[in-house]
């Protein structure tokens, strides 16, 4: 088993050595770069070459990557020049994370708690009102751009309704800052006005985002049960005469649920694409919502170290489950 | 088995409807955040485009950072409000030598720093001292002091403007420069020369500013503790929030600022910050899309400043030879309906530009050569020039809207219509502005190109040495056949001590630029708008983009 975590480890380490070398590539191809960003139409010509100088991509890039490699293994990953200027790329993705994961936890417990009972529910009632109503809606859900969602749900509630706040983690009041995650910091701190404020603030994110997983896991669950139900175990089950409770939960959630997990993985994965749009249109000053400044500001430092990271998580949350499925699965190891 | 379903169906549209009504309550108590308008003068909460790329002015040159810490620091001239005009600030007088190179100022009394420091002769020489001599990545981020007063104390001194400072006592000042210039004192209003207190600049040591991977890393000064002597003091930066607060400078020499806390929210959304002020979670923003202005006056007070910026179309004869013939690029400029495109595609208020400046600026020529659009005439200079099938490539950005040029691709399309009316045939290369724009049109890749400038102070050397004062940048003026003569008589004319017989020159450069050389065309000067709440009054727009936010009056 060890020497299986250790060959996955390596085979990671390896996945990341060559993606930073596409990566790097890619971004120092981009047109333009961090010179103009800065500079817009006020430096000359010499002042741009002597930044380019002074920021060290005026060499070659191989020549670029070597030095970028050697100050990332020293723990350096470059300084911003467009996110957060002079800031260390690494400590703001750091900083950014716990947003992002805070909007995640929320996209998915959303997703999670309406999305199982309202597959199971269509599928109980196949065929009838509800079972119909969530196949469209849920076809809808997928089909229309997150964006869209994010930007029809602000109109609606913020601006026409003034039920919820519009945009940004939290509104301009004093709040201590303890791990970074807002609600969790007010709740630490006792400041429930900050705790609160900052939930509310995570409504409308969290939905928008919640849409896709929401709806994959509606199917899911509905596609599951429906084949559950059918197996000879729930008629015997059924048969042998047990509360219609026991049958619900031991017999057919538990078993349905299994491809619904293993679709909860892929889509905490794809959630990262959906903040990409969702942090942006609720300026939620998280991951998703940096990368896309870096891209358009073409913050070289930022943009590879959010990307690399984003793939080291990836590839950590496949090595965790390839892990779990060995030790279930002991023909695994072997091969 | 109904019972049970029914309470799992009510569960889950219970935690959707919870999560949507039970924030409405507070909703109220929200607004006031933006709002809050009991003692003390509130709160403004003013929506920013971006992140401020450091709090210290002197390695910044960007406007986002700008507005804040303009706020924060002041300059020893200022402009008047509302003008581009030079006004004293914390000098109240300055006297040139007779030939330009020495110049006295007399410092305001009683001045202090916010953190309780003195402001006299002595800070303002260390301010001076301070920004002449850099180290090597300080020099690369410090642009406008390369810009405007060239080079540093361990390098290339010799090409400096600036030559020294002696503190002649408490309250008097002298500057010496290696040359006169028309750009100074007016240079010293830039926000990146304000006078910093010298105690909090060495304590947090301000000058440690390294290269680092791709960009430069700020001391603790420029990122926490910047100190000026302005109406308002940095409180702080909550960047995981995205705002930067300041609050009132209670020790302030002058009328104290009417709001007690100054919020600036990053939203670098364009529509985000229409909405954050539709739904009064902002006060205010800055340059609202041409677009939205009719639909925003409606509600607020949308604020249209006067313009003090320019459009222009350049020329580049050293890749497209066909340029260089006077007649030819005289036709380009008879071929384009500039009235047409600024009453059509520009924002009310805007204008044809007649001249390279605003005729605000000092210098302006009103008799100058106008090109009112003229396709018949085009067409004659074009075939007496032998150019009758001219082709040319003509470059626009895209991603990108700059105040002068809110759609540049509309520009791109009106001139190519026009242009292709005399018969010129045109191929359009286009570049994301943060892609490959600035950098191919500056070094000089580009034969046709559109770019404009927002003015820093009111000089016509603000803008036109920042165009074509210089052999190199996108103009390229040494491929024109008497470019070189130009090049020469900018550099002249900035270095007129006298200021009547200065302006006069500039007079005579202003109409030659638009007969003789014509090194471009200039389109037009957009005004750039700033929108507020209607509870907001008493900020004065400036041409400059450089509000004072401490007369705001945030009203019930």
């Amino acid at each position: 088993m060890l020497r299986f975590i250790v060959r996955r480890l390596l085979q990671m380490v390896g996945v990341l050595f060559v993606l930073s070398i596409l990566l790097f590539a890619w971004v120092r191809r981009l047109p333009g770069g961090p010179v103009d960003a800065i500079c817009g139409e006020r430096c000359t010509a010499e002042q741009k070459a002597a930044l380019a100088k002074q920021l060290g991509i005026d060499r070659p890039v191989w020549e670029q990557y070597f030095t970028f490699l050697n100050n990332a293994l020293h723990g350096r990953f470059g300084t911003s020049t467009g996110v957060l200027p002079g800031t260390d790329a690494m400590e703001i993705f750091l900083r950014r994370l716990p947003a992002t994961i805070e909007l995640s936890i929320g996209a998915i417990l959303l997703a999670l708690l309406i999305g199982i009972p309202l597959g199971y529910l269509a599928a109980k009632k196949r065929g009838g009102i509800l079972d119909n109503l969530t196949v469209t809606s849920t076809l809808i859900g997928i089909a229309v751009p997150v964006f869209f969602l994010a930007f029809a749900l602000k109109y609606y509630f913020a601006i026409k309704l003034h039920i919820l706040p519009l945009q940004g983690r939290q509104d301009s009041i004093d709040a201590t800052r303890v791990t970074g995650f807002f609600v969790l910091d007010g709740i630490i701190t006792q400041e429930w006005d900050a705790a609160w404020n900052a939930f509310k603030h995570l409504i409308l994110p969290s939905i928008a985002l919640a849409t896709i997983p929401f709806a994959v896991i509606v199917r899911i669950t509905r596609a599951s049960v429906l084949d559950v139900v059918n197996e000879d175990y729930v008629r015997t089950a059924e048969a042998k005469g047990l509360t219609v409770g026991t049958i619900r939960w031991r017999h057919v959630l538990r078993n349905a649920l299994l491809p619904v997990v293993t679709t909860l993985g892929l889509q905490v994965g794809a959630l990262l694409t959906g903040a990409v749009l969702t942090e942006t249109v609720f300026v939620w000053g998280g991951v998703g919502e940096s990368l896309a400044s870096a891209l358009r500001l073409k913050d070289y430092a930022v943009i590879q170290v959010f990307i690399l990271m984003a793939a080291a998580g990836y590839v950590f949350i496949n090595l965790l489950v390839d892990i779990a499925y060995a030790v279930i699965d002991p023909r695994v190891r072997t091969r | 088995m109904v019972n049970r379903r029914a309470a799992a169906v009510a569960a889950a549209s219970a935690v959707a409807l919870t999560l949507a009504s039970c924030a409405s309550s507070d909703r109220d108590s929200e607004s006031k955040g933006s709002g809050d308008k009991g003692g003390g003068g509130g709160t403004l909460t003013f929506g920013a485009a971006g992140a401020p790329a450091t709090f210290d002015p002197f390695y910044a040159s960007d406007g986002e950072t700008f507005r804040i810490t303009r706020q924060i620091t002041e300059g020893l001239v200022g402009f008047k409000p509302g003008t581009p005009d030079l006004a004293p600030e914390l000098a109240t007088k300055w006297t040139p030598s007779k030939d330009g190179k020495t110049w006295v100022f007399d410092l305001r009394e009683g001045v202090k720093f916010s953190d309780g420091t003195k402001f006299d002769a002595d800070a303002v020489c260390k301010n001076f001292e301070r920004m002449f001599d850099q180290n090597a990545a300080g020099q690369t981020a410090s642009n406008y002091w390369v810009d405007n007063m060239g080079g540093y104390k361990s390098k290339d001194a010799k090409s400096a403007l600036y030559q020294g400072c002696t503190a002649k006592s408490a309250n008097q000042v002298e500057i010496k420069l290696l040359r006169s210039t028309s750009r100074f004192p007016a240079l010293l209003g830039l926000p990146s020369f304000s006078m910093q207190s010298p105690t909090a600049m060495d304590k947090y040591k301000a000058n440690d500013i390294k290269a680092q991977g791709d960009g430069f890393t700020y001391s603790d000064y420029a990122n926490k503790h910047v100190t000026g002597t302005g109406p308002f003091k940095f409180d702080s930066y909550d960047e995981a929030n995205k705002t930067v607060t300041l609050v009132r400078n209670e020790d302030y020499y002058g009328d104290k600022a009417k709001i007690a806390k100054l919020v600036f929210k990053i939203i670098p959304n364009e529509t985000s910050r229409k909405q954050a002020l539709q739904a009064g979670t902002i006060d205010g923003y800055d340059l609202p899309n041409p677009v939205d202005w009719p639909q925003l006056k409606k509600k607020f007070n949308l604020e249209i400043r006067d313009p003090f910026n320019i459009l222009y179309l350049g020329f580049n004869a050293k890749v497209n030879p066909d340029l260089k013939d006077l007649k030819v690029r005289q036709a380009l400029a008879y071929g384009i309906n500039r009235a047409q495109f600024v009453k059509t595609q520009l924002p009310e208020g805007a204008e044809v530009a007649n001249q390279w400046y605003p005729d605000t600026v000092d210098g302006y020529n009103k008799d100058a050569t106008k090109y009112d659009y003229n396709p018949t005439k085009a067409k004659a200079l074009l075939k007496e020039a032998g150019k009758a099938g001219l082709k040319i490539k003509l470059w626009y950005p895209s991603e990108v809207s700059r105040p002068y040029m809110p759609d540049p691709q509309k520009v791109f399309q009106a001139v190519k219509s026009d242009w292709e009316k005399i018969g010129v045939k045109v191929e359009p290369v286009t570049k994301p502005w943060n892609g490959g724009y600035i950098t191919s049109t500056d070094n000089g890749q580009a034969e046709a190109f559109f770019l404009g400038w927002t003015g820093d102070y009111n000089t016509p050397d603000n803008f036109i040495a920042n165009f074509f004062g210089s052999p190199a940048g996108g103009f390229q003026p040494l491929a024109l056949p008497n470019g070189a003569e130009m090049v020469k008589r900018i550099g002249d004319a900035d270095g007129i001590v006298d200021k009547g017989q200065r302006t006069a020159a500039y007079k005579k450069l202003g109409g030659d630029l638009m007969s003789k050389y014509m090194p471009g065309v200039p389109i037009s000067h957009s005004p750039p708008a700033i929108v507020f709440t209607k509870a907001v009054t008493g900020v004065v727009p400036s041409p400059l983009t450089s509000e004072d936010f401490s007369t705001a009056v945030i009203e019930k």
